[in-house]
Parts: structure tokens; C-alpha cells; sequence
């Protein structure tokens, strides 16, 4: 089996057998385990996780002030900066938050994304050339599925409150916009299926991005891809007991964790899938979302003329030091006429 | 030297499709032409590198040290503990193949090692296998490989196969930045004894004597008195340079490259002209004679060893600000790691305020250290310059951002500005937006691969810069590459002739010296290249013929 099979099809299995496991561990009398225990444990590894990889990046130090500079720097006054400049090489912290709220809400640097591809091209000597342009389909797939994420994420917290706080309400409200099924149809869960299918097309049909694509990638896709087809599944086609859905969400939240009868497996599913991923998070490349906030090339202010920046770890080096220079070529360069500390 | 296939054979034999076989059971190819040699033992000696040896690629002779695999973990561990960025950028990629396209290596050569994720790859999967428990349990699915001597003959392919450029790291979504990578990388190299005999040659020269060429202070003095001379005999007009003269104002730095070789020399006669028709009080050091820094493309401490002399000289030399003339890693160098170095604030130098016009650079108040296009820029803003751009007539320009000043630093308008003024109207055409500014492609030799014989990888790595300069070529008659870089003039020569013979290279300051109008000049007929101007043509045809 070659590197592409193994890597997607490892992953592939890995989320059917957890899929398995929850169905048919729901099925049994171990439903304590897949609805409250499970839960609070991913909760906790989770968070665990989380805090115990900021505090391994943040123990290193960061030596070097090494920002990506994608625009003018400040020199002379009279030298035009626009707003990109000031954003794309940010000189004071008021623009790097603006550089920094671009990166992580809009995706900034994957907005300029370019495709370069060799075209024939007779005219030309070598009968090919480059050519780059624009191509924003990975940061509109990139952009629709996060934002989809966030907003099926936040939506959920109707099943942790009581009463629904208003802002939930409306944002369900919105995302169910289109009543073209019943019930309302939500936006959102659409979306971020839609586009984490796009996102794992891409990996499958680009030969280069299949080439280095392994198992790590596919499986949090899979994952997610396994929540929301549930997720669907269980609104609109197996219709779970919403109540009791609820009262098993509020007693985890409430810490009085319940257990109530009647609860289809579908459900069981997608919690336990829900529960792997937060489980998962902090031990994988989804660790970029805390990650991004600590990348040096962006989240440094690039004043490093005017501002200095120490490194903790700076320590004393060799060099020739100049008069043991001049003693080596003290008299040629009297001979040269190029003044020395000592004559002879 | 191996020989280099034809543009007409190499542009279409490049093919971005991957090879069947996983990339962990691909081995590098080291075809003649694709790789640097390995350091010769004394230059090692020389900077007090360890495991000095004679190696030979071709005959596998790689003399790694007995305990080679241990050095290489201890030192990516002691790297770990100092570098959040190895860290997170270990961590955080997501394989989403946004750069991989951005890559001139990978354009050039199709090799998917290229893309920068899976350059990077190379050693993150090391680092998974040694450091993340996921990837010693389950070793390969994890992506992650043991570290073998094969995988150490891979990072010393790829890694001279990365030119440091952050083209990269502009793309990237969360900044992940191979130069970066790349740098830690070769240090782990360069712990076990695996240097390139290029760099290496240069950074020993550079400890040893004063500049990557190896030119003793009196070979220093005479090659620039004789740019000297030249300008003397083009213009009428003495430069007199002073070398290591107490009590200048200003301590001039540039490359080497601008003072050994053309078209490097013309900007160095620019620089000559420039300073002495302003009647600037500065001082050449021959101890500081060096501004580029090949020590940084192999680690930080040998870019922080070589790089200690410029502020040492200018203490010793009682200036009061340091300026530095065109050059991209140099000034990545001295603008993100030059204070950071020296590790407290400059004291024994002044904020640079220029004595011509009086503008303080507050941008270098910390630093002291200008830049020559920001120092020209404000001069010519100031009106202290007087230009004939007619003398340029003869150039039709495009620019070249160089990597280092672009996406290390943000130099974008002051060499524009001063290009606008020492050019005629009309002769200056920027390449297509995607390639210029933080967009930029690098020249495909830079970080100490500028060696002979990579011939081919350079003509790969160079490809796409060099098919942007074709495309104005063909559209505008561009028949010039300007740039603030001595890097740059080192190679993009060798990389226009193979790709647009018919284009030159030239730096912004020689413009500037061809422009300058001195009251008390010979007429001008020529440019700094003996070149005839425009509407000297017949002239310098018959001086060539009463030459015959």
C-alpha cells in the first residue's frame, strides 16, 4: 500500500472504529460512560492539553525580533505609508493588533494567495512560462468552514443554557434564515460540511498536496466531517429526543450529571466524536488556532531600529579583535598609508 | 563542473507531478550541478568549526562523527529550549500547501522536497520521532522516521536548496517561516561538520582578514582607489576615500561584492562620486570591510562573530553613526539581529542625522545605522542633488526587491524614488505585481550558494525571477535590472545571461553616480561603464575605430 492509502485510509479507519465504538457502546448499559465520564474527561484533557502546550512554547524564549515585513517600513517622514503597509509591516502595537485581528478573523495571509503554474507558451523561447494569479479558493474554503465551526459551536450553547441566552437565540435565528425544510434548516452545519468535504478534495486531487498530506490531516477531518453528518442526521432524519438531550447537557454543565433513558445512538456518536476532538486538539496541528497568536513572524511590532529587542540567551563570541588584526598586517598597511594604533 | 543543460532543454523538463514512491523512501539525487561541495577542512579550522575533514559527496565519504546522531538531537533539543519559533513552527503547520507553489526552488526544479512544507517536513518528522510521543509510538503514520545518515544527506540537499527568502512565510496563514527552519537546520549541519565550501571559504576569509573575498587591508585599499582612479578618468572629478581614518563622521560598510567584481564596482564608483559631491565626512574601514555576513546563512553565532566588528570598529574609529551601503542580507542582518547582538543600547554612537541636510533618522535611533537609499532619498528630497537623468537615457529599468530587504525589513519606496529621479520619464516598468515588492522572487543564489558548481540548481532556483525580467524584457524593451543588492549583482548576472542575455544588471547608486552633474566635470560621454550616452554613439564609434 503506498504512502497516500496508508496515511487516508489509517485515518479513515481510526474515525469509523470510533463511530463504531460509540454506537454500539451506547447500546449497552456503558451509556454513563459515553454521556457523562467521556465528556468530562475530554473537558479535561482538553484543557489540560491546551495550558500544558502554551506553557512548552512559552518557556522558549523568542531571540530575535524576525517579523515578515509585507510593506513599507517606517523611514522618512515624507515616505507615503498606506494602510496595508502600516498593517503588513506594523510599527506600532496599535497596528500589529490590526495585523494580528486581520490574520486570525480574516485570514489575511492566506488571502493573498497566488497559484503559479508552467503554461506553454510558444512565443517564448523555452516554449513555456510562468504564470501567478490570484487564487482565493483556499482562503473562501478556509474562511466558510472556520466561521461555520465557530457559529455551530456557538449555537450549541442552547443546549448548556436555560433559558437561551437572546444573542443565541438571534444567531439561530439568522442561521436558520432559509425555512426550506422542517425544521429550519441551519446554515451553517451545511457550510461547514460542504467545505470540509472542499477542504479534503483538495488534499485527495492535488497531486502535490496528497503527496505530503498523512494521516493527521485526514483524521481531523474525518472527525469533523463525522460530527456534522450526524449532527445533520440526527435534526433532521432521526429527530433525537431534544429534551432529553438537554437535560444530559445542562447536568454536565451543572455538574449534577444525569443520564436520560431514550436517547438514540446517533447521538452518542456525535458526542463521542465531539469529545475525541477536544481530546485531540492540543496533541495536533489543530494547535494552530492558539499557535497563530504565537507565530514571531507576525505578532512582532518591527521597530527593531529604534526599539531593542534583547535575547534573553545573548552571550559573548569570538572575533578577531582589531589590534590583533593590525598586528598581522601592521606593516603593509603602514606601507599602504592606512593609519595604525601602534607603529611598530 | 558539471555542465549546464540548455534554457530550451531545462524550462520544459520541469514537472510539478510528484514521484509514485512516498517521500520518506525517496533519496536525494545528487546529480553534478544540484549540489555545493563540502567545505575544505581549513576553513573550518580557521573559525574553530568542529570535525575539519576532507569529504567528497560523489564517493559517499561523509566522515560523520561517531556519536553524529546524538550531537544532532542534543543540539535540536538546546535549539528548542531557545527558539519559540522552532517550536511552534514544529507544531502548528497544517500541511494546507499554501506555500508550496511560492517556492522558486520548487517552481524550478518540480522537486516536491521544495515545497516548503515538505522541506520542513524533513526535519519536523525527526523532531516528532524524537521529541513528540505520538511519533515514537507510531513512527511512520505519524510521520515521523528515524534520524539516519540518509535523512542528514537529504537536509544537506534541501537545505542549500532554501535561499532564505520567506517568499514562504508571507503566504503562510499562521507565518511559519522556513528561513527560519532552514538557518536552525544547517546549524545542526554545521554541528556534525557538514558546511558548503562556498559560504564556508567566505566566513573564514571574512574572520581571517576583514571580507568574504579575503582582499588584506592593502588589496582593500587598492581595489577601491582604483574604482577611484576610474571615476577620475570617466568624469574629472577626485574621490578620495579615506580607510580607517579616526574621527569621520560616518563609517561607510558595504559588501564586498561592490568593491571585487562588476557591475558590484559601478555602484561602488556611485557611492564614491555620491559622497564626494556632497562632501561627506566618512571613512572606509578595512578591518569592517565586509557588510554582507555569509556567517549568518550558517549560524547565528558565526552571523553574530562576524557581524561584532562593524559596531567594534566604529567605537574604535570614534564616529558617529555608521552608514550602509546596497545590499539584501546584510541589511536582514543588521536591521533584525545587529542590535539584538550586541545586546544594549549603541551609546557610543549618535542618532544618525544627515550633515547635508540636517534630517535625523529617527527610524535608526537605536541602531545608528542608515541605510544608503534612505540617505539618498532624503537628499534628493532635499534638493542637495543635481541630476542630468538624460545620462541614464540608455537604461530602461525594472526593479528588483530583494528578498532580505523586502520581507525582512520593508525598503520599497526609497529605491523607487531615487530610481524616478535619476532616470529619464518613462524609462523605469515594474514586473508584474506578483513578483515585485514583498511578492518578490529571489535570485535563486543567495545564503552562500552562490558557488560554481550548482550552476544548474542556481539557473533553477533563479527561473522565475528571471521569467518576470522577460516578460518587461519583451513588453517594454527593459534592458536593465536594477537592485539594491550585492548579492544580487554577484548573480543575477549569470542567471540574465543564461535566461535574457540581452539584459544587465546595475545597482541604484551607479545610476545615481552616472546622473550627478559636478560643476567643475569633464563632459560627459560615456557612463561609469565607459558605455556611450545617448547621442554619444557616433563618438564612441570612432573612437573605437581610431582605436583599430
Amino acid at each position: 500500500m503506498d504512502f497516500f492509502k496508508r496515511h487516508f485510509l489509517v485515518a479513515l479507519a481510526a474515525v469509523l472504529g470510533l463511530v463504531a465504538v460509540a454506537y454500539v457502546g451506547s447500546q449497552t448499559k456503558l451509556q454513563i460512560l459515553f454521556g457523562v465520564a467521556v465528556p468530562y474527561l475530554a473537558a479535561l484533557i482538553f484543557v489540560e492539553g491546551l495550558v500544558y502546550r502554551l506553557i512548552v512554547w512559552a518557556r522558549s524564549p523568542v531571540p530575535f525580533r524576525i517579523p515578515t515585513t509585507a510593506g513599507q517600513n517606517r523611514t522618512l517622514p515624507w515616505i507615503k505609508r498606506s494602510l496595508d503597509d502600516k498593517l503588513d509591516n506594523p510599527d506600532t502595537f496599535k497596528y500589529l493588533l490590526g495585523r494580528m485581528a486581520l490574520e486570525v478573523l480574516a485570514f489575511r495571509s492566506l488571502f493573498r494567495n497566488l497559484r503559479t503554474e508552467l503554461r506553454k507558451d510558444p512565443d517564448n523561447p523555452e516554449g513555456a512560462r510562468l504564470i501567478h494569479w490570484s487564487y482565493k479558493w483556499l482562503w473562501l474554503g478556509a474562511i466558510a468552514f472556520h466561521y461555520a465551526f465557530l457559529v455551530v459551536l456557538l449555537r450549541h450553547l442552547r443546549f448548556f443554557t436555560e433559558p437561551v441566552p437572546m444573542p443565541i437565540q438571534l444567531m439561530e435565528h439568522v442561521d436558520g434564515f432559509f425555512q426550506f425544510f422542517v425544521p429550519a434548516v441551519y446554515l451553517s452545519g451545511v457550510v461547514l460540511v460542504v467545505a470540509a468535504f472542499y477542504l479534503l478534495a483538495r488534499r485527495i486531487t492535488n497531486p502535490s498536496l496528497r503527496y505530503i498530506s498523512l494521516a493527521a490531516d485526514y483524521f481531523p477531518l474525518f472527525l469533523i466531517l463525522g460530527i456534522g453528518i450526524s449532527g445533520i442526521l440526527m435534526r433532521y432524519v432521526y429527530k433525537v429526543d431534544i429534551i432529553a438531550v438537554k437535560q444530559l447537557a445542562l447536568g454536565l454543565v451543572t455538574l449534577h450529571p444525569v443520564v436520560p433513558p431514550g436517547i438514540a445512538p446517533i447521538f452518542y456518536v456525535h458526542l463521542f466524536l465531539v469529545c475525541v476532538l477536544f481530546a485531540y486538539f492540543p496533541f495536533s496541528k489543530l494547535m494552530h488556532a492558539p499557535g497563530v497568536f504565537l507565530s514571531p513572524s507576525r505578532n512582532m511590532v518591527a521597530n527593531n531600529r529604534w526599539v531593542l529587542h534583547v535575547n534573553p540567551w545573548n552571550y559573548p563570541v569570538k572575533f578577531t579583535p582589531y589590534l590583533e588584526y593590525e598586528d598581522k598586517f601592521r606593516e603593509a598597511m603602514i606601507e599602504a598609508d592606512i593609519p595604525v594604533e601602534k607603529e611598530s | 563542473m558539471a555542465k549546464v543543460p540548455k534554457p530550451s532543454e531545462l524550462l520544459p523538463g520541469i514537472s510539478y507531478q510528484p514521484p509514485a514512491k512516498g517521500w520518506m523512501d525517496v533519496k536525494p539525487d545528487f546529480r553534478p550541478g544540484t549540489y555545493c561541495n563540502p567545505a575544505a577542512p581549513k576553513w573550518m579550522e580557521w573559525i574553530g568549526y568542529p570535525y575539519p575533514q576532507a569529504r567528497s559527496i560523489p564517493d559517499n565519504n561523509w566522515g560523520l562523527p561517531d556519536n553524529w546522531q546524538e550531537i544532532v538531537l542534543q543540539g535540536m533539543e538546546d535549539r528548542l529550549d531557545r527558539f519559540r519559533s522552532l517550536k511552534v513552527f514544529f507544531d502548528i503547520c497544517v500541511r494546507c500547501g499554501a506555500c508550496a507553489d511560492k517556492c522558486h526552488f520548487f517552481l524550478g526544479t518540480g522537486d516536491p522536497k521544495n515545497m516548503p512544507v515538505l522541506r520542513a517536513e524533513l526535519l519536523r518528522s525527526v523532531y516528532r520521532r524524537y521529541f513528540k510521543k505520538i511519533g515514537r509510538v507510531l513512527g511512520e503514520i505519524a510521520g515521523a522516521r528515524d534520524l539516519t545518515e540518509d535523512v542528514i544527506k537529504e537536509w544537506f540537499f534541501y537545505l542549500y536548496q532554501c535561499t532564505i527568502c520567506r517568499r514562504c512565510s508571507l503566504f503562510c496563514p499562521y507565518g511559519i517561516d522556513m528561513a527560519e527552519m532552514t538557518l536552525l537546520g544547517r546549524e545542526l549541519l554545521a554541528s556534525i561538520g557538514l558546511n558548503i565550501d562556498w559560504a564556508m571559504a567566505s566566513v573564514a576569509q571574512c574572520y581571517d582578514k576583514g571580507s568574504h573575498i579575503g582582499a588584506t587591508p592593502q588589496a582593500f585599499k587598492d581595489m577601491i582607489d582604483f574604482l577611484a582612479e576610474e571615476n577620475e578618468r570617466i568624469t574629472g572629478i577626485t574621490t578620495t576615500p579615506s580607510y580607517n581614518r579616526k574621527g569621520a563622521e560616518v563609517l561607510f560598510v558595504t559588501p564586498s561584492g561592490d568593491y571585487f567584481a562588476d557591475p558590484g564596482s559601478f555602484t561602488l564608483m556611485g557611492y564614491l562620486l555620491l559622497f564626494e559631491y556632497i562632501g561627506l565626512d566618512y571613512t572606509f574601514s578595512t578591518y569592517a570591510a565586509e557588510g554582507g555576513n555569509f556567517g549568518w546563512f550558517i549560524s547565528h553565532e558565526m552571523g553574530k562573530r562576524l557581524n561584532s566588528k562593524i559596531y567594534a570598529e566604529a567605537k574604535r574609529l570614534g564616529v558617529k553613526w555608521i552608514l550602509g551601503g546596497e545590499c539584501g542580507h546584510m541589511w536582514r542582518v543588521c536591521n533584525q539581529y545587529m542590535p539584538t547582538y550586541y545586546g544594549e543600547p549603541v551609546n557610543f554612537l549618535e542618532e544618525p542625522v544627515s550633515p547635508i541636510t540636517g534630517t535625523r533618522f529617527e527610524n535608526a535611533k537605536v541602531h545608528k545605522m542608515v541605510h544608503i537609499s534612505e540617505f539618498t532619498a532624503d537628499l534628493i528630497k532635499n534638493d542637495k542633488l543635481n541630476f542630468d537623468p538624460q545620462r541614464n537615457a540608455h537604461i530602461k529599468l525594472t526593479f528588483h526587491d530583494s528578498c532580505n530587504t523586502a520581507r525582512g525589513m520593508g525598503i520599497f519606496e526609497e529605491p523607487r524614488y531615487i530610481i524616478n529621479n535619476v532616470l529619464p520619464e518613462g524609462n523605469f516598468v515594474e514586473m508584474p505585481p506578483n513578483t515585485i515588492r514583498e511578492k518578490t522572487f529571489c535570485c535563486g543564489s543567495s545564503s552562500g550558494i552562490n558557488a560554481s558548481e550548482n550552476m544548474e540548481l542556481r539557473m533553477q532556483g533563479g527561473m522565475p525571477r528571471a521569467n518576470a525580467v522577460r516578460f518587461v524584457h519583451e513588453k517594454y524593451g527593459v534592458n536593465h535590472l536594477g537592485c539594491i543588492c550585492a548579492l544580487d549583482r554577484a548573480t543575477l548576472p549569470t542567471l540574465l545571461e543564461y535566461w535574457i542575455p540581452e539584459v544587465d544588471v546595475t545597482g541604484i547608486t551607479e545610476m545615481v553616480g552616472n546622473a550627478l552633474i559636478f560643476p567643475d566635470e569633464l563632459e560627459r560621454t560615456t557612463d561609469l561603464r565607459d558605455r556611450p550616452l545617448v547621442g554619444f554613439e557616433e563618438a564612441a564609434e570612432e573612437d573605437a575605430e581610431e582605436g583599430e
